[in-house]
């Protein structure tokens, strides 16, 4: 191949990657902009704001129950997290290391479940919270979250308990320990990595959930933080506060993009376990 | 004896978890099953009455629906369509060595960490009819002349909802099909290098036979996640009659019109349609079941 077409196919492998980069990057970029505008400057469009306004981001705080719609949305996938996980274990540990009858359909059960649409249950939902007397409540979203987050933990455990050794669970047998004490003390110690991709999965479906919490609560006080972005409006009906919204969504964005970056390894070789592997 | 105790075991390890998935999805299920046949009413605070099929055929005569039908299917086409491809270019791209690729390969995750809402607010901005960047850059090059109404016409509004899908969810498509490239053994591209094979000649008729599974699989699990689309119709077009998902209206009737049964019966509609294909990405994936569970 000449020198030339070498260079100009490098050139055109450069130009895509830089396309890719734009094109994912910009609309966060946009917002982040934004987000530093106020009044007449929002609507100039400009590649940086000249003078950049943090009022925004205090603004949201102050005009908005913001912060407590945080505080929800940390509550609720936290505790969403906590429960998952914990009953994922054991039943993961059942399904991936004790051979008995109905495995395989109970597996395709909860694989099931975790296809569910969520405007399927909703009426159904509605009634049981309601007849619990959760309805605008954090818990009525932790317990309905269990939907999504519960089959996915339990799936994905189950994956990566399978792969551990035979031999530690036949020496702890021979030791006489019971299918608790394997389970608890000598499986979970080594599943830490996998507890930690699972949980923030789970983590990042509770935190972006919209329906359930658009459904079943009703004061600001007690919408999460989707809901609340969603919602915010500001003095008249046609005039949105997008400055306001942009401050909103960058400050619910960045936590969750740092921990993307921080555990992608882990993350992409989770979402695996949980697409490709079903 | 010990192999009986471990069965026990199994079980009791199981009861919580199955205990709490019957809570909800089993029986929440049941009873939506059951609303879709009974004139339920937020409304009114009598018992639902049993009215046969009345809810699935005043559905089924509401034109409103139907738009909602088409719509839900045309973006599922359209947008898991263009995630497949652009998922693949990138998919591709980032296959291949280049210096910055661990950047560009955290970069590209960036879109899948944002919340849905949040996305749907950003580029709903970024559309805004008369501050929006992107009438201003295609104003700026002549692509057209006045601002457009993206959010707003319901012809346009398909549009920006396809756009933000794709950008959201293309990252996953992208991690699944580099995951399937990624295990290709080398030494067929090597022998199709020495052959001196033209590469668009090695993807269509090496790479893109080998990872078809993978692909159809990844394929099927963004449909279903497509067809039961809520957030970025009602955050994008906050509501209008003329674009609305199957989810939205259904959500609708329950909630704005309180008119539980009827929402419950377009919810059993959508609920039968999801399952079914359910249940065609079970069979094609079985066989990766099977093993794992043997």
């Amino acid at each position: 191949m000449s020198p030339a077409l070498t260079w100009l196919k490098r050139i055109a492998f450069g130009l895509l990657v830089v396309v890719i980069t734009v094109y994912t990057l910009f609309p966060f970029y946009w917002a982040v902009v934004s987000s530093l505008k106020q009044g007449s400057a929002l609507f100039e469009v400009e590649a940086w704001p000249r003078n950049p306004a943090w009022q925004n981001y205090s603004a949201v705080f102050t005009e908005q129950p913001f912060g407590r719609n945080l505080f929800n949305s940390v509550m609720v996938a936290g505790s969403v997290v906590l429960v998952s996980l914990f009953l994922a274990v054991t039943a993961a540990f059942a399904l991936a290391r004790i051979r008995f009858r109905g495995r395989t359909p109970l597996m395709l059960m909860i694989l099931a479940v975790s296809m569910f649409p969520q405007i399927a249950v909703l009426s159904g939902m509605f009634e049981l919270i309601r007849a619990l007397g959760l309805y605008n409540t954090l818990p009525a979203l932790t317990l309905s979250y269990m939907l999504f987050t519960l089959p996915f933990t339990v799936w994905v455990l189950t994956t990566f308990m399978r792969e551990l050794p035979k031999e530690l669970e036949e020496a702890a047998v021979v030791d006489g320990a019971t299918p608790w004490v394997i389970c608890m003390h000598v499986f979970l110690p080594l599943l830490r990595p996998a507890l930690v991709t699972t949980g923030l999965l789970a983590f990042i479906a509770a935190w972006n959930e919209f329906i359930f919490a658009l459904t079943f609560t009703m004061d600001q006080e007690a919408r999460t933080v989707p809901v609340a972005i969603a919602l915010m409006s500001g003095a008249s009906q046609y005039e949105l506060p997008w400055g306001l919204i942009m401050a909103a969504s960058v400050i619910v964005t960045v936590p969750l993009i740092a921990l993307v970056l921080i555990f992608q390894r882990s993350i992409v070789s989770g979402l695996m376990a949980g697409a490709v592997k079903g | 004896m010990l192999a009986r105790q471990r069965v026990r075991a199994a079980w009791l390890f199981l009861l919580p978890t199955l205990v709490v998935l019957a809570g909800v999805a089993g029986w929440p299920l049941l009873r939506t099953f059951w609303f879709a046949f009974t004139n339920a009413s937020l409304a009114s605070g009598e018992q639902p009455e049993f009215v046969g099929l009345e809810n699935f055929v005043v559905v089924m005569e509401d034109p409103d629906w139907w738009r909602s039908v088409r719509n839900t299917f045309l973006f599922t086409g359209v947008s898991v369509t263009l995630e497949t491809v652009l998922g693949m270019i990138i998919a591709l791209t980032l296959n291949s060595r280049f210096r910055g690729r661990g950047v560009l390969r955290a970069a590209v995750l960036v879109p899948w960490a944002i919340p849905t809402v949040v996305s749907a607010k950003m580029w709903g901005w970024m559309f805004h009819d008369v501050y929006g960047v992107i009438n201003e850059v295609l104003m700026h090059f002549g692509v057209i002349s006045g601002p457009i109404a993206w959010t707003v016409d319901p012809n346009l509004s398909m549009v920006a909802i396809i756009a933000v899908d794709v950008w959201k969810t293309t990252p996953f498509m992208t991690l699944l099909l580099l995951a399937a490239l990624q295990m290709l053994p080398d030494e067929l591209y090597e022998a199709a290098r020495l052959d001196g094979a033209n590469p668009v000649l090695v993807f269509f008729q090496i790479t893109l036979p080998l990872i078809r599974g993978p692909m159809l699989v990844a394929i099927i699990f963004r449909v279903l996640d497509a067809l039961r689309v809520f957030d970025l119709f009602y955050v994008l077009t906050s509501n209008s009659a003329e674009s609305m998902s199957m989810a939205v209206y259904a959500r609708q009737q329950m909630f704005e019109f309180q008119d539980l049964g009827l929402g419950a019966a377009a919810a059993t509609l959508l609920f039968g349609l999801i399952a079914l294909f359910t249940i065609i990405y079970m069979v094609l994936g079985r066989n990766s079941v099977i093993q794992e569970a043997a």
